[in-house]
């Protein structure tokens, strides 16, 4: 094993009748299904009518996590939630402008906003 | 100047963070701008992640080599220098249907990696040599300074 600076850090917290998923760490191949699997399983349990993702401490991202990302808003879409972003790092804006995919998303600049 | 990288790992998914690391690096003493040093990298963590997953199909313990070489201007002598990154893996071969990745704007996940790989690098080549996949990618050296 490599020392655990690798690995990803994943919380949830409720915050109204929304609920925030805090993520700490690189998004990529290795940790990206434990994202989608947190994600999903969030979605799913909570049901919340806003689910909020906190991207503020990832500063790198790569297609597998924004395959889990996607996933995660077509299940919000299925189960009637508001999926939002906050917190893109210029990296992780990049690869979502690149991958065409930013407009799919709602991206708030911050907590507040994406709870307003 | 002309030098080279030379990486030798296993097809795990956990050496992707060591592999990024060592070429952001290797983007930042060439010159490049941040940008730019985060589309190398995320060039190169897609090409690993795709030997990872489609050439060796998730099976750990297989051998990857990544080749980084900083060149000269190609022949003719007039462009820029150039950061060449070869991959080089003994998995199984690539179908040109695979290559050509999937319509974007699609809400579905996956099949985004070739198209960030080609969208972050100036010339990107495949080729299939003997048992060998060869993924070359070169990114033009416009380094911050240059402007």
């Amino acid at each position: 094993m490599l020392p655990g600076e690798n690995a990803l850090q994943i919380s949830i917290r409720s915050v109204g009748s929304a609920i925030v998923v805090d993520i700490v760490g690189d998004i990529d191949l290795y940790n990206s299904p434990e994202v989608r699997k947190t994600l999903l399983s969030a979605l799913r349990e909570k049901r919340a009518p806003r689910v909020v993702l906190n991207l503020s401490a990832v500063k790198y991202i790569d297609s597998s996590g924004v395959a889990s990302l996607v996933e995660g808003l077509k299940i919000a879409r299925e189960l009637g939630s508001r999926f939002i972003l906050y917190g893109l790092s210029p990296a992780a804006r990049e690869v979502l402008e690149l991958s065409r995919l930013i407009r799919v998303f709602e991206v708030a600049e911050n907590e507040s906003q994406a709870l307003a | 100047m002309s030098y080279d990288l030379k990486m030798e790992l296993s097809s795990d998914p956990r050496l992707l963070r060591v592999v990024r690391s060592a070429v952001e690096q290797l983007a930042q003493e060439l010159g490049l701008d941040e940008p730019e040093c985060h589309r190398v990298t995320l060039a190169v963590d897609e090409a690993v992640t795709n030997i990872i997953r489609h050439a060796y199909q998730n099976q750990p313990g297989q051998p990857i080599e990544i080749t980084c070489s900083c060149l000269g201007p190609s022949s003719g002598g007039d462009g820029p220098d150039r950061l060449e990154i070869l991959l080089q893996d003994s998995g199984r071969g690539v179908h040109p249907s695979e290559l050509r990745g999937r319509p974007l704007g699609e809400i579905r996940p996956g099949g985004l990696g070739l198209h960030l790989i080609r969208e972050a690098m100036d010339e990107v080549e495949y080729q299939r040599a003997g048992q060998t996949n060869r993924l070359r990618l070169v990114k033009y050296l416009r380094r911050k300074d240059s402007n």
